[in-house]
């Protein structure tokens, strides 16, 4: 096991990204986990950048308005771009709040700052296919009553689960879909969802740039349901206090980007697959930042991505390995440990992150914590299963033949459980190299953020720069741990199997 | 030499053994002969310090097991167990030098001692560089013997050494493993259900029933002076072959 250790600490030395050269204390810029999302996220950025020296770090993609949140008040990241309506209902829990005054006043006591409107309102909306909406005569939400019993409708998991969603939605307007034709999905899968003529309602936000390229209708609101999403930069006070220039620059930013405008910067980005770096400049009319080659953009996410496995995967050997020997040798502590780590691999990886954040922040921590848990599991019952399936004859005969306790453990257990062992950090490794990608939803970087970005973007090229290095890292790792049984596995047993 | 005297043990406050009293000279075989559930195993296993009793004594030279520890009670005696127990991840070698490693021997003593033990119990040098499950049934008991002689010990304990061997092997080894223990010299107490295995082998035969030892003496004594009518039993229950004369 020495040697695996070894080898695993080299891993991670070789991923560790160098220090730091600058010693001033970066602003970081979160976003959102959806095209426009990033786009405001990049215009905020390369504002500050232009006009001040402070350096400037993107947290970009890092999931829903939770995990923002979260880690706007740990102070994880500055500030980010978010809309008055998911505000008030999403933070504030305040649904009644809907003028900027009482939402801004409401935050204040949060300790957080919000600017007036950037100059869009990006609100809920419904929308389906124009062929559909001819066939029905549908203008309108209202004009879904009497039909919406037969309707098949694709809605995102935020609107499902918001008062100003869908519950309020079927209220206001008197809605009775049949539930089995109601599904839930990820946002930009939508789309695909109507495209395909699966379904045929989804809701989305009206400055999707998707609804022109996919034909949509998108019905109107006649009873003024949805409330106004305006969209505002939200700052943590401490950062507007430290930095007045920088958040001067922001606000200088409200009531400069039209409805129009955003529909147009998303319909680059979506589909002419424009970057958002270069998208940003362009608004702010001013050069897009040099934007990394693809070459040395996978170096720097193969590093990151290799540093979460490397960790993480150091840690279940170190912790697991003893955690199953504990396990092993007694009765009620092995239950307990065995039970609390298959527990923990219960728990959906986007919910243990967000869990994760208020504890570790936002970044590498929280992602590696999350990591380190989740490998733990397969080490620790291999390793319990490993000692266990050892015939206690060889036990009994060791014990006859005067070997100690110790050099029973050293010398024939775990020589004898070391192929199952061995199998448990290599499954592991493996998963562990998959469930890294996610670690990019609290920006943590590696191949998840080009997956993370590209899911967003419903663009398979920036999906396939993160998911095809990823695979490729897993089959390596399975050569390695190839290598590794026939160093680490006593030839006796190699030779049996 | 090998004393057991008044050993007792129970389980769950059942009677597993008692008052069991049995003495192998020096240099003398011993079988402990007995179905399925007459306590041998577990007389097998006190007499290996594996397990705690309830009263009596195990010794060897009048010194008492329980003024060992389990490390110096286990250089004192030489296991040999069922089908040779060899450890599957190590050779043939390491399973028989495993124990004078561990005890810091120099390789050269090791090596000679591993060779003067394989050309006592005649191993072909190559299979001590096989592991386990690349050798015969034959080579492993041999292996095994190696293994259990290396340090040697004062007395060598052996469980059902052929059990597991087809007749034919049985039979040579059989032959063989008399020769061995006399070069050897050893005092040896074998752990066996096989009477003909017993007789063939052993000096002394110890029967052992429910516990309890039925009769204790040379097969010429319980064939013609019976202690008890299960030693008649037990003896005509030795399964034997119909000659010739039967298909007459």
């Amino acid at each position: 096991m020495k040697r695996a250790a070894a080898l695993v600490l080299l891993m991670a030395a070789l991923a560790a990204p160098p220090p730091r050269a600058s010693a001033a204390d970066p602003i970081v810029v979160g976003s959102k986990f959806f095209t426009e999302g990033y786009v405001l996220g990049e215009i905020a950025a390369q504002a500050i950048e232009s006009a001040s020296s402070v350096p400037v770090t993107r947290k970009l993609g890092m999931g829903s308005t939770g995990i923002l949140f979260q880690a706007l008040k740990s102070g994880a990241i500055d500030v980010y771009a978010d809309y008055t309506g998911t505000l008030a209902e999403a933070i504030l829990k305040r649904p009644d709040l809907r003028s900027i005054e009482d939402i801004r006043s409401a935050l204040y006591s949060l300790d957080l700052v919000m600017s007036g409107p950037l100059g869009f309102d990006d609100t809920y909306a419904l929308a389906v296919k124009e062929t559909f909406a001819e066939q029905h005569h549908l203008t309108t939400i209202g004009d879904l009553v009497g039909i919406e019993g037969g309707i098949r409708a694709a809605f995102s998991y935020e609107f499902m689960d918001r008062k100003d969603g869908y519950q309020g939605l079927v209220q206001a307007y008197k809605l009775h879909f049949s539930p089995d034709k109601v599904s839930r999905m990820e946002h930009s899968l939508t789309y695909r969802a109507i495209d395909d003529g699966v379904v045929d309602l989804i809701d989305l936000y009206s400055t999707d740039a998707k609804i022109e390229k996919s034909h949509l209708r998108v019905l109107k609101d006649d009873r003024q349901y949805f409330p106004v999403y305006q969209a505002v930069w939200v700052a943590r006070k401490a950062f507007t206090e430290k930095h007045p220039r920088e958040w001067q620059v922001l606000l200088n930013l409200q009531g400069s980007i039209s409805e129009p405008a955003m529909i147009d910067m998303n319909a680059q980005a979506d589909i002419g697959h424009v970057s958002f770096a270069k998208i940003a400049a362009q608004h702010l009319g001013s050069e897009a930042p040099r934007s990394q080659s693809l070459k040395s953009n996978i170096l720097q996410r193969t590093r990151e991505h290799l540093l979460l496995v490397g960790i993480s995967l150091l840690f279940s050997v170190l912790v697991g390995i003893p955690l199953g020997l504990v396990a092993a040798r007694f009765h009620a502590a092995g239950q307990a440990i065995l039970v609390a780590s298959a527990v923990v691999q219960t728990v959906p990886s986007l919910a243990l992150l967000c869990f994760l954040i208020p504890l570790f922040g936002v970044g590498m921590k929280p992602a590696l914590a999350a990591l380190c848990l989740y490998s733990l599991l397969p080490v620790v019952l291999n390793t319990f299963t490993g000692i266990r399936s050892v015939d206690p004859k060889h036990l009994e005969n060791a014990r006859a033949f005067g070997l100690t306790r110790r050099q029973i453990l050293r010398r024939i257990v775990l020589p004898l459980a070391s192929p199952t062992v061995l199998a448990g950090i290599k499954t592991a490794t493996i998963v562990s190299i998959g469930t890294a990608t996610l670690a990019a939803l609290v920006g943590a970087g590696g191949y998840g953020a080009p997956i993370v970005s590209g899911l967003s973007l419903n663009d398979v090229p920036t999906i396939l720069t993160g998911a095809i290095p990823a695979a490729l890292m897993a089959l390596v790792a399975y050569g390695v741990f190839e290598l590794l049984g026939y160093l680490l596995i006593p030839a006796g047993l190699r030779k049996q199997s | 030499m090998l004393t057991l005297q008044s050993i007792y043990q129970s389980f769950d406050g059942r009677s597993v053994l008692s008052d069991i009293n049995l003495n192998v000279p020096q240099g003398a075989t011993q079988a402990l002969i007995g179905s399925s559930g007459s306590g041998k195993t577990t007389l097998l296993r006190i007499t290996l310090g594996l397990i705690a009793f309830d009263k009596g004594y195990v010794k060897i030279n009048d010194q008492p097991l329980l003024s060992f520890t389990q490390v110096e009670w286990a250089d004192r005696i030489g296991y040999v167990p069922q089908e040779g127990g060899l450890f599957p991840h190590i050779t043939g070698f390491n399973n028989v030098s495993l124990i004078a490693r561990l005890r810091g021997w120099r390789k050269n003593k090791i090596a000679d001692r591993v060779e003067e033990l394989r050309a006592l119990v005649d191993l072909d040098p190559g299979i001590l560089h096989r592991f386990p499950f690349e050798m015969s049934g034959g080579q492993q008991q041999r292996v095994a013997i190696m293994r259990a002689a290396m340090m040697d010990p004062q007395v060598m304990l052996l469980d059902e050494p052929m059990a597991a061997l087809d007749p034919l092997i049985r039979r040579s080894l059989q032959r063989e493993l008399k020769a061995i223990f006399k070069r050897l010299g050893k005092t040896v107490l074998l752990v066996t259900h096989d009477l003909g295995e017993a007789v063939y082998l052993a000096d002394q035969i110890t029967l052992l029933h429910e516990g309890k030892v039925v009769q204790s003496g040379s097969y010429r004594e319980l064939l013609l002076q019976p202690a008890d009518p299960f030693v008649t039993q037990f003896i005509n229950a030795q399964r034997t072959l119909p000659d010739a004369a039967q298909f007459a």
